[in-house]
């Protein structure tokens, strides 16, 4: 017992008086729970728009004034002829151009059918959705209050809208929790997957080869850092999510940590296995990436797996970050009781047991 | 003194000018904080159409002196003048008629040797029409024509070397610096390249500055160089240096069946000695002065018969008389280690910590400690080791001796269990290592030729994992802590980063290291190689110590001069032991009329020529082809 607390205090010392790591293990979290924060969001907000209004009518203007009143909508030019429509949108200083045709007030006043254009920069196909569900809001708002105020047929179904666990339909509170396990799969591959192939470039794992240690002693000694580095970084998130960004906290510690706890066994064993198939800390940092931006991407922290090819969600089970992303976000925003969430537990389990396993075979392997 | 004085700083570039002048030159360096004077107020001049060699121990500014002449570098006071021509001013110029081989010389190890001449003739700008006769030249004098399509980086080291040599070569340059050519090179290797620097002096006239870590190498250079801290002690001819010694070296063998081991530690503790070296079955002495011989007589008369007989001085003596009585004199720096005092403290551990001193295993002393029977291993389809078996009695320094490639650092990682053997029996302390290895790993200590220790951890942090990592707790721990930073002498750097030590430091620290859990058995992997020649012979000097007190001992190395220091040793070539014995039987070997009194060199050259011409040459031209 004596030796492996020697093996661990080595690790930790090595870890943490290297100036470089240390700077690995600190600094790369602030800036990203900051970045992804405060910039990863769907949130479409102050929509730059022109206006093209050929109708002199009071009824145009007060559904315009409705755009220009609401805080997603900045009204940044009037338009006096059809042609001044596309420079505008192709030069991205506008999203939106709505156009009010001669007629409007005339056609509404005659109980008519009026029409309102709305011409989309469709490029990014997310936000001109978003945008158009803006505009439709305005407008049916606009036509019950018509209908409210008499002389014309009420709508016949009127839609009632109720989004649970997220009331506002915040993005951060979508986003935030996800930081958890993105951070917290960045800091302990990169703290595990250096840590044998630095000691091979080095020549230091020979010696600790020569020691009695026996694989799983050494495995040991290189998994603790990293389990203690990735709880703290995961803890320290979580609480800037709960008390920074303000995101519900619902569900039980408990159940996060034990999430938690298997989730960084499993990144520590792919880190492990990556790190003594490698020769030197380059392979091992690029071993650590090509794995990490597809675990990342194939999630679901950004995009849902079931919008993926079917093919592509089947590879997706030996994502370990696809299990922590479903446990962090039921915790936070619905409350998820344990017992619902063991379909997460046990395949992470799978994956930790498999690869530090082979991480501890791997060890003794020479790269003849 | 052996120039017919040339004005120093003369601009004319007349022919007789020297190659080399410098003028009291001084050259700083800061280095985090600190500054670093590599050298001091430095005058030297070099004569044309001669070999310098440039000795001293590590940071002695040896490396920075071959820089400032290449241009590298510029002094902070003085001036640097090659033929005539101050560096300052006429740098390019001077560049021209410049060949600069650094210590590790910048071959690109994805081309071929033909591409590496060719690029380093474009970057040199040699003219198209006289390369072919140039090329056909340098690959005759290196022996390199049949390989001219082999990539660089497949070569061996000993032709990696005579590659950089070629490339140096391949614009004629009039002054040749050569910085350690001979490091980490094969005796075979390393007699052709001094043959091709000959061979360069005397059809080119070209002059040569070499600097070197083999003493003996000290010995074939016309006018010699001694640099000591950035200082230089001395100029001149070799015998110049070995004059003094005159009348007080001598061959120490017992008559009686003795050790010779404890006989040098014996001889190393006389204030008489200045420096007691093993040297096959006898010890070699300097003594302080010729008439201490007397001294020496009545000092050994309790032993019994002793054969003391005089011999000539070698310029290795010289060497470590000089710098030896040089440490000694600079008592205030925490690291003033010599030879005797080291020899002191390895046999008379200080009085506190002599109860967890290592202790001799005294049981069936008989049987051998080390076992290897028929061990071969497999990479693929290539033996590296095909059926070598040998013994090691406890107690014994067995050295294990090879070119690079012949499979000794791979028999020695199989020992060690780092390495798997295909086939064979292999037996560490009693234990089968085949099939428990890590319990045969707690009974030894390893060194590794990179020192390899934990860089970012302090001295002391090092020193307390390695004992936790053998299980030692408590009272105990802390007591070989405590012996090691006193034997080691590392308590002044106890909290110093071990990474950022000198190599000597490094050396040390590894060792203690290796020795925390008082193995049986200790291996060490080149333990010397990048030491200086002061540091090596201290290294051995505890070595000796440890052998003394029953530690048994492998250790491969590329010295020659250090295989005399072993009880006995193998010669390995292709995978196979070529020769097994006592330093004397071996060198018995080579014995012929013209060459009565063989050195270790000659032994190995002669046993690996020998090989070469029988039948086992049909397979090796298969390979090299």
């Amino acid at each position: 017992m004596s030796r492996i607390v020697a093996l661990i205090t080595k690790e930790f010392l090595a870890l943490l008086r290297d100036p470089r790591s240390r700077f690995v293990i600190i600094l790369p979290p602030i800036i990203q729970l900051i970045v992804f924060g405060y910039a990863a969001t769907y949130d479409v907000t102050d929509v730059p728009f022109a206006v093209y209004n050929e109708c002199p009518g009071d009824q145009s203007r007060e559904l315009l004034a409705r755009f220009e009143g609401s805080p997603y909508f900045r009204h940044v030019a009037t338009l006096t002829h059809e042609e001044q429509m596309a420079p505008l949108v192709d030069r991205r200083d506008v999203l939106l151009v709505l156009h009010v045709g001669p007629q409007f007030d005339r056609q509404l006043n005659t109980g008519g059918v009026a029409r309102l254009q709305a011409i989309v920069d469709g490029r990014n196909s997310n936000t001109a959705l978003i945008v158009l569900g803006y505009v439709q809001d305005i407008v049916t708002n606009f036509n019950l209050q018509r209908a409210g105020r008499g002389g014309v047929p009420a709508v016949p179904v009127r839609l009632e809208i109720r989004s649970w666990f997220n009331p506002n339909l915040v993005s951060r509170w979508f986003f935030v929790p996800g930081i958890v396990g993105l951070l917290t799969l960045v800091v302990t591959m990169l703290v595990t997957a250096l840590s044998v192939a630095r000691e091979r470039e080095q020549g230091t794992f020979d010696q600790l080869l020569v020691t009695p240690y026996r694989p799983w002693e050494i495995l040991v000694g290189k998994a603790v850092p990293g389990m203690v580095i990735g709880t703290l970084e995961a803890s320290f998130i979580t609480a800037m999510a709960v008390w920074w960004f303000r995101v519900p906290f619902n569900g039980s510690l408990v159940t996060l940590y034990v999430g938690l706890e298997l989730f960084i066994l499993s990144a520590i064993g792919v880190g492990l296995m990556i790190s003594s198939l490698s020769v030197t800390q380059q392979q091992a940092l690029l071993g650590a990436f090509l794995f990490l931006v597809p675990a990342i991407i194939l999630s679901g922290f950004a995009t849902p797996i079931a919008n993926m090819v079917p093919l592509v969600q089947k590879a997706t089970v030996v994502n370990p970050m696809r299990y922590f992303i479903v446990i962090v976000r039921g915790v936070f925003l619905e409350g998820t009781p344990a017992h619902l969430l063991y379909d997460q537990f046990w395949p992470m389990a799978l994956i930790a047991a498999f690869c530090l396993t082979a991480a501890a075979f791997l060890f003794r392997r020479r790269l003849y | 003194m052996m120039s017919t004085a040339t004005p120093l700083a003369d601009s004319r570039p007349a022919a007789p000018a020297e190659a080399l002048v410098l003028d009291s030159v001084t050259k700083r360096f800061s280095a985090a904080g600190r500054e670093v004077v590599a050298l001091h107020d430095v005058s030297l001049q070099l004569t044309p159409g001669t070999i310098t060699g440039l000795i001293g121990p590590d940071g002695a500014g040896k490396t920075t002196l071959m820089r400032l002449a290449a241009g590298l570098l510029w002094p902070d006071e003085g001036t640097v003048h090659v033929f005539g021509l101050d560096m300052r001013h006429h740098g390019h110029q001077v560049q021209a008629s410049l060949g600069y081989m650094p210590q590790r010389f910048g071959l690109y190890e994805d081309l071929t040797v033909q591409e590496n001449l060719d690029l380093y003739a474009d970057l040199q700008g040699v003219p198209h029409a006289a390369r072919t006769a140039r090329y056909r030249e340098l690959m005759r004098m290196t022996g390199l024509a049949p390989f001219t399509s082999r990539l660089a980086g497949r070569l061996s080291g000993g032709m990696k070397q005579k590659l950089g040599l070629a490339c140096t070569l391949v614009h004629p340059p009039g002054l040749l610096l050569l910085d350690e050519p001979t490091v980490g090179v094969d005796p075979v290797s390393r007699r052709e390249l001094w043959q091709i620097v000959d061979r360069f002096v005397r059809e080119e006239g070209t002059t040569v500055l070499l600097s070197t870590a083999y003493l003996d190498e000290a010995e074939r250079c016309d006018d010699l160089i001694i640099l000591y801290e950035g200082r230089l002690l001395g100029q001149g001819k070799p015998d110049v240096f070995e004059r003094p010694l005159e009348g007080r070296t001598f061959k120490v063998r017992l008559q009686r069946e003795h050790h010779n081991r404890s006989l040098e530690q014996k001889l190393s503790t006389l204030p008489e000695v200045v420096d007691a070296v093993i040297q096959g079955d006898a010890v070699r002495i300097v003594l302080r002065e010729p008439s201490a011989v007397e001294a020496i007589h009545r000092a050994l008369d309790p032993l019994g018969v002793v054969d003391i007989e005089a011999v000539p001085p070698r310029f290795e003596d010289a060497f470590v008389s000089m710098l030896g009585t040089r440490g000694r004199q600079d008592a205030d720096k925490p690291d003033h280690d010599n030879s005797s005092e080291t020899a002191t403290d390895g046999t008379q551990p200080p009085r506190s910590t002599a109860d967890v001193d290592l202790r001799i295993p005294t049981t069936d002393d008989t049987r051998p400690v080390i076992e290897v029977r028929d061990v071969k291993r497999r990479f693929g389809d290539f033996y590296a080791v095909k059926g070598v078996t040998f013994d090691v009695a406890r107690g014994e320094v067995f050295g294990l001796l090879g070119a690079n490639g012949a499979g000794k650092t791979t028999t020695f990682r199989m020992l060690c269990g780092l390495l798997p053997a295909s086939e064979g029996r292999l037996v560490v302390a009693g234990i089968d290592v085949r099939r428990t290895a890590a319990a045969a790993r707690a009974r030894i200590g390893y060194m590794s030729q990179k020192f390899s220790l934990y860089g970012t951890l302090s001295v002391a942090q090092n020193l307390r994992f390695f004992s936790g990592a053998y299980g030692l707790r408590g009272r105990r721990r802390a007591a070989r802590i405590r012996w090691a930073m006193e034997q080691f002498q590392l308590t002044s750097v106890a909290n110093s980063n071990s990474g950022a030590l000198p190599l000597g430091y490094k050396q040390r620290l590894a060792l203690a290291c290796a020795l925390m859990h008082e193995p049986e058995i200790l291996f060490l992997d080149e333990p010397t190689s990048g030491v200086d020649p002061l540091a090596r012979r201290e290294f051995w000097h505890r070595i000796n110590a440890l052998a003394a007190r029953g530690v048994t001992v492998l250790v491969t190395t590329h010295f020659m001069e250090e295989a005399e220091y072993c009880d006995r040793l193998a010669i390995m070539v292709e995978g196979e032991i070529l020769a097994l014995g006592t330093p004397s039987q071996i060198k018995e070997r080579a014995r012929t009329a013209e060459r009565p009194e063989p050195i270790m060199e000659d032994a190995f050259i002669t046993l690996i020529q020998s090989r070469r011409e029988q039948p086992a040459r049909s397979g090796e031209a298969k390979r090299e082809a």
